[in-house]
C-alpha cells in the first residue's frame, strides 16, 4: 500500500485527493456552513438592527461573558404551543402524504416495470413531464381547479351532481393532493429502478415452490423492494416536512405547517433568532429519524 | 391410516424400476406429453410435442438456444400456458393448473436463490407455503441440509455462498416439497468445468438416491451424456431424436444430431451397391463425391443403387498412421496433417485430404514420449472400419 503511494507522483495524488474530497467540500460549503450560521443565531437576541440578531461575541472591555448566547429560543418554541401544533401538523401531513405515494406510486412503478422496454420509457418520460414546467404554476393550476367556482365544481354543477359547490380549496385536503401530486415522481422512480433489476425467476421460483401471487408479492417483491420504498418515502417524506408553498396557497388556515411558521417569524415577525431555533429544532426532527433507519439498515445488510 | 404410513415408509431406497422402462409396452408412463404446442406471436416455440417419460428417469432434452426447450420446460413447471396439448402427470392433466398447485418444482439456471433469506429459510420456504407444521419443516430442512451438505451454512445469506453451494441451495429448496418431477434448467453451466464434473456425479447419485424423476435442459451435449438415461435432441421446436446416450451418439437418425451430438466427419455420397448380409444389417458400398473413393458402411435398411446419402465417421473411430494400415473392410484415406492439438490423454488432428476434405481424428496418445509422434505437414493414411460409418439420409 505504502509502495504504491510512494511511486504515485506529487500532482497525481494532489488531483486524486481533490476529486475524493469535492463531494465533501460541497457539503461544508453548501450545508455545513449555512447550518452552522443558522445554528450560531438561534443563540441570538432579536434586535431591531441589520442584522436583526444580536452579536454572538462580546470582547469589549467590561464585559459579563465574551460569549453571548441565549436558550430563550428553544425555552420559547417548547412554552408555545403554536411550535408544538404546527411540527405535529406537519409531521402528520408529511407521513399521510408519503403513505399515499407509496400506496399510489408503488402500483405505478411496478406497472412501468412491466412493460416493454419501449412503451416503458414514454412511461417513465410522462412521470417525468411535470418537471418541465415550473413547480408554483402547476400548484396555481390546482387553485383553478378546486376553487369554489373552479373547473371540478362548474362541471359537477353542470352535471346537476350537486347544488352547491363543494368545499375543496384551502383545506387539508387540497394540502395531500398538492403533495401527492407533487412529489410523486420522487417515489415512482427510485420504486421503478429497484422493480425493474428484479430477477423474474425468483418470482416463478417463489410460485413454483407453491406461493400464490400475494404470497409472492409479500414474501419475495415487497422486501426486495426495501431499498427503493426507503429511498422514495425519504426523498417525499423531507421535503414534504418542510413544505412550504403547497399549504400556504392551497391550505385553509389550520394548515399550518413548520414551513409557514418558520416563514412567518423569518419575514413577518422578523425575529431570526427565534426561527433559526424553529429551522434547527426542524432539522433534527428529520436526522434522527434518518439515522436510525440507516444504522438499522446497515444491521440488515 | 398406519397401514398406509407402513407403506408409504421405506419410499426413500426404491429403485426397483426397471433401468429402461421405455421399452416395456407394460411400463406406464409417468409423464404423459400429448402434441404440446406454444405459440407467440410471430413464431411456433413448442411444435406438437409428444413424449412418454418414466418414474425414475433422467431424461434430458437438449437443444441450441432458441430451440424451444425452455419453453417446453416453462410449460411444465406452469409459466407457460400452452397453445395446444395436454401434458399428464401421474394420470392427472395438469395443463391448466397453476404452478403453485403443480406436483413439480424447478431448479433455476441462475438458481433463483432469494437473496433475503438465509439458506435454511430459503430451503424452508415450499413447506411453510404448505403450511405444515414447524416440527416437521425444522426436520425436513435438517434432512435436506444433509442431503446437500450444508449443515454448517444454514445460517448464511446466500451473498455469503459460493456458486456450486447456491446450486445445492437450490436443488435442495426444489427437492423439498417431494416433488413428482424435478425440472433441472442448465443445472451445471454456471459452475466451472472441474466442479460442473463433480456436480455432475453428485447430481445422478442424488437421482438414484430418491428415485425422482428428473427432466433437464441444456445445451451441452457432454452434460447430456454423462446425466442421462435418455435423452432428446430438440430443434426448431420439436424432437429429431429421442434415445439413450449411447444410441443416439452411435446411430443418429440424420446429420443435424450427428453433427450436434458429437463432433462427426461427414462425406457426401452416391450408393454404389447395397448387399444384405442378415436380416437387420445392409453392407452398402458408396462412391464420395468429387473423389470417388469407394466406402464401405453398415446400413440397417436396404438401399438403392444411385441413391444420395451421406457417410459419417466418429473422429475416434478413425486410425492415423504414417504406414499403409491394411485389413478387411477397411476404408483408406490418406492426406497432410494440416492442424493438431495436444490435449494430454489424447490429440486431435486435422487432416487435409487429396480431394481437399478436412478431416478429424482424436487418437488416443498411448505411448509416453518426449516428442509427438506426428507433426505438422506429415503425410498420414487415414482408416477405418465399415461397422464404424454412419450411414445418413440426405
Amino acid at each position: 500500500m505504502s509502495q504504491a503511494n510512494h511511486s504515485i507522483p506529487l500532482g497525481d495524488k494532489l488531483w486524486r485527493w481533490l476529486v475524493i474530497s469535492l463531494p465533501y467540500w460541497w457539503l461544508a460549503i453548501f450545508f455545513l456552513a449555512p447550518f452552522a450560521i443558522v445554528f450560531k443565531i438561534s443563540f441570538a437576541d432579536p434586535v431591531v438592527a441589520q442584522p436583526p440578531f444580536s452579536n454572538f461575541f462580546d470582547f469589549s472591555p467590561g464585559a459579563e461573558s465574551w460569549l453571548l448566547a441565549t436558550l430563550d429560543n428553544y425555552r420559547f418554541i417548547t412554552e408555545d404551543n403554536l411550535y408544538w401544533i404546527s411540527y405535529f401538523k406537519s409531521l402528520k401531513i408529511a407521513t399521510i402524504s408519503t403513505v399515499l405515494c407509496l400506496l399510489l406510486g408503488y402500483p405505478m412503478a411496478y406497472g412501468i416495470a412491466k412493460c416493454q422496454p419501449g412503451t416503458r420509457n414514454i412511461l417513465l418520460m410522462l412521470v417525468i413531464l411535470p418537471f418541465w414546467t415550473s413547480f408554483l404554476l402547476r400548484v396555481y393550476a390546482w387553485i383553478v381547479m378546486l376553487g369554489k367556482t373552479g373547473a371540478i365544481n362548474s362541471l359537477l354543477l353542470k352535471m346537476g351532481l350537486i347544488t352547491t359547490p363543494i368545499e375543496m380549496l384551502y383545506t387539508d385536503g387540497a394540502v395531500y393532493l398538492g403533495i401527492v401530486y407533487t412529489y410523486i415522481p420522487f417515489m415512482v422512480l427510485p420504486l421503478y429502478s429497484v422493480l425493474e433489476k428484479m430477477d423474474t425467476n425468483l418470482q416463478d421460483a417463489a410460485a413454483d415452490l407453491g406461493a400464490r401471487r400475494w404470497q409472492v408479492f409479500f414474501n419475495i417483491i415487497l422486501p426486495l423492494s426495501m431499498p427503493g420504498v426507503i429511498a422514495g418515502s425519504m426523498l417525499v417524506f423531507i421535503p414534504a416536512l418542510g413544505e412550504f408553498v403547497i399549504p400556504s396557497l392551497l391550505g385553509g388556515i389550520d394548515s399550518l405547517m413548520i414551513g409557514r411558521t418558520l416563514y412567518d417569524e423569518f419575514f413577518i415577525n422578523r425575529d431570526w433568532p427565534l426561527a433559526s431555533a424553529v429551522a434547527t429544532v426542524l432539522l433534527f426532527i428529520i436526522v434522527v429519524p434518518i439515522m436510525l433507519l440507516q444504522s438499522s439498515l446497515k444491521e440488515h445488510s | 391410516m398406519t397401514a398406509a404410513t407402513d407403506k408409504e415408509a421405506p419410499k426413500l431406497p426404491e429403485t426397483d424400476f426397471t433401468e429402461t422402462p421405455w421399452l416395456d409396452p407394460q411400463a406406464a408412463p409417468l409423464i404423459q406429453i400429448k402434441s404440446l404446442s406454444k405459440e407467440f406471436d410471430d413464431f411456433t416455440a413448442v411444435d406438437s410435442i409428444s413424449l412418454d417419460i418414466y418414474q425414475g428417469e433422467l431424461f434430458t432434452i437438449l437443444g441450441s438456444s432458441g430451440c424451444g426447450k425452455s419453453t417446453l420446460l416453462r410449460m411444465l413447471a406452469g409459466f407457460e400456458n400452452p397453445s395446444a396439448g395436454q401434458i399428464i402427470i401421474d394420470g392427472v392433466d395438469i395443463s391448466d393448473l397453476p404452478a403453485y398447485d403443480r406436483p413439480v418444482n424447478m431448479m433455476f439456471q441462475s438458481y433463483a436463490v432469494f437473496p433475503h433469506m438465509t439458506v435454511a429459510q430459503n430451503i424452508a420456504y415450499g413447506l411453510k407455503k404448505d403450511r405444515l407444521p414447524n416440527a416437521e419443516i425444522n426436520s425436513r430442512v435438517q434432512e435436506m441440509l444433509e442431503l446437500v451438505q450444508l449443515q454448517d451454512l444454514a445460517a448464511r445469506k446466500p451473498k455469503q455462498l459460493s456458486g456450486g453451494q447456491c446450486q445445492r441451495v437450490a436443488l435442495a429448496r426444489a427437492l423439498i416439497k417431494r416433488p413428482k418431477v424435478l425440472l433441472l434448467d442448465e443445472p451445471l453451466a454456471a459452475l466451472d468445468k472441474k466442479l460442473r464434473e463433480q456436480t455432475q456425479f453428485e447430481l445422478i447419485n442424488l437421482q438414484h438416491k430418491l428415485g425422482t424423476t428428473f427432466i433437464v435442459v441444456t445445451h451441452d451435449q457432454e452434460e447430456a451424456m454423462t446425466l442421462s438415461s435418455r435423452v432428446a435432441v430438440m430443434d426448431a421446436g420439436r424432437f429429431v431424436q429421442i434415445g439413450t446416450p449411447l444410441e443416439v451418439y452411435e446411430f443418429p437418425l440424420n446429420r443435424f444430431v450427428a453433427d450436434f451430438f458429437g463432433t462427426i466427419n461427414l462425406f457426401d455420397a452416391t450408393v454404389t451397391s447395397s448387399v444384405q448380409v442378415d436380416s437387420c444389417t445392409h453392407t452398402i458400398e458408396a462412391a464420395l463425391d468429387k473423389t470417388g473413393t469407394l466406402v464401405k458402411a453398415d446400413c440397417s435398411h436396404q438401399l438403392n443403387q444411385g441413391d444420395i446419402i451421406s457417410i459419417g465417421v466418429r473422429p475416434e473411430k478413425l486410425s492415423i498412421s504414417q504406414k499403409k494400415p491394411r485389413g478387411k473392410n477397411l476404408t483408406i484415406t490418406n492426406g497432410i496433417v494440416e492442424d493438431l492439438a495436444y490435449y494430454g490423454n489424447r490429440s486431435i488432428y486435422r487432416v487435409r485430404s487429396h480431394s481437399g476434405r478436412m478431416i478429424q481424428v482424436s487418437a488416443q496418445n498411448f505411448q509416453r514420449t518426449k516428442e509427438l509422434v506426428l507433426e505438422w505437414d506429415d503425410q498420414v493414411y487415414l482408416s477405418w472400419d465399415s461397422s464404424c460409418s454412419v450411414v445418413l439420409p440426405e
